[in-house]
């Protein structure tokens, strides 16, 4: 936690409500996104007890497994599920713009440039909490190797049609999940904590109830109040008022609730089985049916709570304006979606079981270029976050009080003028350090020569990091703060003379950061994971065996 | 205790959970535990000749005493039969902060060369053979502790001279450090506990046990310097006032000054472990104590502790601003004004004249 972040967090406490984080909103929300609210069965491997799924905040779809137990309920639970999220998926399939790609040309082995399609937007899944994505990854590895009746009339227990294409989409979205920045599917309380800091540990903002407790407060009441209760008051019966957002139910409800009715549902199964005759069949299936009406009330109620709590996150959310990368991020989601509804069309078979070693390279490398690329733009969007990256000695800002035209040596001299910066921040320069600034969205480079009054050569200042080993000033800091010299070396056109507006003036407010503002891997292209094979394919994919892809094993008492 | 001080615990079984687990522990250890030592066999010691029928002791006994000297006998006789034997439920006791405790490991497993495996029975499946790394850390962290339990059982069969059973080792202590290593001169080598416990799960969606070693020796030493380090509970009783006592039956009052008598340090993590963690949050932040936010915080903020204190000093109302901590502290308070505030835009995106 930077020192920014740990006294927004003290001044939560302090104020009874949630601080500011991020002055704009660093993730892309979709104007219509698909919430899924998933309940499972305790005993871990997260078999389904319900849903409510839907992009609709006043109409979701309430789907209920009332014995969890039953493999046919729980393929009919997914039927469904896929009804909902596939139309709902295939609604971004074909609106599409055309882009161009680089490849490389099977014949030639040259880079060209080709046509290709760009889906014009995407799908976006929210869940609850982190558990709700693991659960998405879990649904997805579960369903994406089951064999329809269609693909093996042999299999034992065939799922239904459109299945294993859900677990495919399922898988995509979890993987695409674990890549910094991206929002094709987002965890609420994660983008919740992300823009605010509350006056409780990271571990209990975990908690969708409490979080937006301490976000938005009912009018009489503290964040801190009011996050308690929604964490541990419990009614009449002993059920938590504000149930957990899920997966997991709270074993109190599992206990006092669930397992009496799903009794119930299994008596009246049995009894409809042993039926004599028609009317006492229809009697008993009257029992059934209201066996399972109250599975359903139950789940329901245990559901539509999140459900609004998702929809009310979403309202904060909103509320902030989007940063201007956010954006730009979401074009590569939407490469990422087009890559795989690629993939799907073209036939390959499911997500392997595990990565060969060189898919698990690239998704590797991939995860820490955008987790680089994430904190850039962060920065660069938001002066709160910068702000966390000049405390640490990343970043610096001032005021330009001079400009010294100079020039490069050489036949053709080039401007290299001499910027002058009065900073009270202590940024990290070492000898000819580079660093940056945003001009017209492009970074623009420049070179650290030295303090003022100092010299004029490099030295090695302290930030305020978190050691704060660095406070103890250099000769050219006063009160009046550090005089930084610096050439700019770059985007000043190609004449003698600078372009003009491409060099501070005195009098410029300017930020420059140590850091680089865009990360080398092509902009906007999709990551390589995401290359269809169709298109040259993620190497080594076209090796893995058939074995890879073959169903599970299957027994009675599977969960999933 | 927590609910009678106001604070229940969160804490809770799903009798869903509670009946697959035990529904899975029974599979695994079924006909004599044919798969669990098929798994032994075939994950640690394949080498070994492969189980056929294995044994299974009787285990029961009259109190947690009896139980742990019967599974000290079972074991002693396992060794010295060279069969593969499983012992369900054994109870081992391990000295914690001076007193014992007494631990059930869901088996133990004695090899035909007489060494011992600790197995660890979990519902939580082994998908495509991994397991949640959490939850394995969990489990490895909790066979630590079996293993450090059998080693000093380990050590006191190997200090008795034959006919001795139960008579306790002299040199219990130190051989417990080199479990592996030969015992005094005029005995048998003590047993060796094996280091890689067995790990049983359910393989993907199915209820088939799947297995997968888990190497412990850095739980292992983690555990025993935490055992090590641990006030000896005489030594906190000692520190209370005369006549402190908890009874649960006691008013909430009473028992809350009782509790409070005891020094507590309460962190984020107790919530996941500690039953009393919801009573010792409500006094941490009644205190104002910063690592009621999390324990990173102290290190954070040098020897600022309370919420207080922290943003007057961030404030410049107090504290001393030649302290690093302090001075830091003041310019996080100052950037983050400046860019809540809007003030002078001092991003890159919004650089242009000053006015
Ligand atoms: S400080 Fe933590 S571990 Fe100790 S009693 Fe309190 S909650 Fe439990």
């Amino acid at each position: 936690m930077s020192l920014i972040t740990t006294l927004a967090r003290l001044e939560a406490v302090d104020t009874g409500r949630a601080q500011p984080l991020a002055t704009v909103r660093h993730r892309h929300l979709s104007d219509r996104p698909l919430v899924f609210v998933p309940l499972t069965t305790a005993g871990e491997a997260g078999a389904p007890l319900g849903a409510l799924v839907g992009t609709d905040r006043d109409a979701p779809r309430l789907l209920v497994v009332p014995q969890p137990r039953d493999r046919d309920l729980r393929f009919a639970f997914l039927a469904e599920l896929a009804d909902v999220v596939l139309p709902y998926i295939d609604s971004y399939a074909e609106d599409v713009e055309a882009a161009e790609r680089n490849e490389t040309d099977p014949e030639t082995g040259k880079r060209v440039k080709v046509e290709v399609e760009l889906c014009a937007d995407a799908p976006q899944l929210i869940v609850p909490s982190r558990a709700g994505i693991d659960f998405v990854r879990l649904l997805g590895r579960s369903m994406r190797f089951r064999r329809t009746a269609e693909q093996d009339p042999e299999t034992p227990h065939p799922a239904p049609p459109r299945v294993p294409l859900l677990g495919r989409w399922l898988t995509h979205y979890g993987e695409r999940a674990r890549v910094p920045g991206s929002s094709l599917l987002l965890a609420l309380t994660d983008v919740l904590s992300r823009h605010w800091a509350t006056g409780q540990s990271s571990l209990e903002d975990q908690h969708l109830g409490a979080l937006l407790a301490w976000i938005d407060p009912p009018d009489d009441e503290s964040g801190a109040e009011a996050a308690l209760r929604a964490e541990l008051q419990r009614d009449a019966k002993g059920q938590l008022v504000c149930p957990p957002a899920g997966p997991a139910t709270d074993p109190a409800f599992d206990n006092k609730l669930l397992a009496p009715a799903i009794e119930r549902y299994d008596r009246a199964r049995t009894a409809l089985a042993a039926a004599e005759d028609g009317i006492e069949a229809d009697d008993r299936l009257g029992e059934l049916t209201a066996a399972e009406r109250q599975i359903r009330d139950l789940v329901a109620s245990r559901t539509r709570p999140t459900w609004d709590a998702v929809w009310r996150g979403l309202d904060l959310l909103r509320a902030l304006p989007e940063g201007a990368h956010a954006t730009d991020r979401w074009t590569r989601d939407r490469w990422s979606f087009t890559g795989h509804r690629d993939r799907v069309l073209a036939g390959e078979p499911p997500q392997p079981r595990r990565d060969d070693a060189v898919t698990a390279a690239n998704k590797l490398a991939t995860r820490e270029r955008e987790q680089a690329r994430l904190e850039a733009q962060e920065a660069l969007d938001d002066p709160l976050v910068m702000a966390g990256r000049r405390l640490a000695g990343e970043a610096f800002a001032g005021e330009v009080t001079d400009v010294v035209m100079a020039y490069s040596e050489g036949k053709r001299p080039s401007p290299r003028p001499l910027v002058t910066v009065r900073t009270d921040d202590r940024p990290h320069l070492g000898e000819r350090a580079k660093v940056y600034r945003s001009l017209g969205g492009k970074p623009q480079a420049a070179e650290f020569v030295g303090y003022e009054g100092n010299g004029g050569n490099g030295e090695e200042q302290g930030g305020y990091g978190e050691e704060h080993g660095g406070y103890q000033s250099g000769g050219a800091l006063d009160d009046n703060g550090a005089l930084v010299v610096l050439r700019v070396v770059d985007k000043m056109g190609r004449g003698k003379e600078p372009e003009t507006g491409s060099v501070p003036e005195k009098g410029d407010l300017v930020c420059f950061t140590l850091f680089e503002h865009e990360q080398r891997g092509g902009a906007k292209l999709p990551d390589p994971e995401e290359t269809p094979w169709t298109h040259g394919g993620p190497p080594g994919e076209t090796e893995a065996t058939p074995q890879l892809h073959a169903p599970d094993a299957v027994t009675e008492e599977d969960v999933l | 205790m927590a609910s009678a001080l106001g604070s229940p615990s969160a804490f809770g079984q799903s009798q869903f959970a509670f009946m697959r687990g035990n529904a899975f522990e029974a599979r695994v250890k079924a006909d004599g535990g044919a798969e669990l030592l098929r798994l032994v066999h075939e994950k640690l010691d394949a080498r070994a000749e492969p189980p056929t029928s294995g044994v299974v002791p009787d285990l029961s006994a009259v109190g947690p005493e009896g139980r742990t000297a019967r599974t000290a006998l079972a074991l002693r006789e396992a060794t010295a039969a060279g069969v593969w034997t499983l012992l369900d439920h054994p109870l081992l006791a391990l000295e914690v902060a001076g007193s014992p405790a007494f631990l059930e490991p869901d088996a133990v497993v004695v090899h035909p060369d007489g060494s011992w495996t600790v197995v660890e029975i979990k519902s939580f499946p082994m998908l495509d053979g991994s397991a949640d790394a959490a939850k394995v850390g969990a489990a490895a962290r909790q066979s630590a502790v079996y293993v450090l339990a059998l080693e000093r059982v380990a050590a006191r069969l190997g200090a008795e001279p034959e006919g001795r059973a139960g008579a306790e080792g002299r040199s219990a202590k130190e051989d417990s450090a080199e479990p592996e290593g030969r015992h005094a001169q005029d005995s048998a080598p003590a047993p060796k506990v094996r280091h890689t416990v067995l790990l049983v799960c359910p393989k993907d969606f199915s209820n088939l046990p799947t297995a997968s070693a888990v190497d412990i020796r850095k739980q292992r030493s983690v555990t025993r310097r935490q055992l090590d380090r641990l006030t000896r509970i005489e030594d906190i009783a000692d520190a209370l006032p005369e006549g402190t006592c908890f009874s649960p039956d006691l008013p909430t009052p009473d028992l809350t000054v009782a509790v409070e008598s005891v020094p507590a340090t309460y962190a984020p993590e107790c919530l996941s472990a500690c039953e009393l963690a919801f009573h010792c949050r409500d006094r941490s932040r009644a205190e104002g104590a910063v690592t009621s936010l999390g324990r990173s915080l102290r290190a954070e903020l040098g020897g600022l502790t309370t919420v207080a204190d922290v943003l007057s000093a961030s404030r410049g109302e107090s504290g001393d601003p030649t302290d690093p901590a302090v001075a830091a502290l003041r310019r996080a308070a100052e950037l983050r004004a400046e860019a809540l505030s809007g003030g002078p835009a001092l991003h890159p995106e919004a650089s242009g004249h000053a006015t």
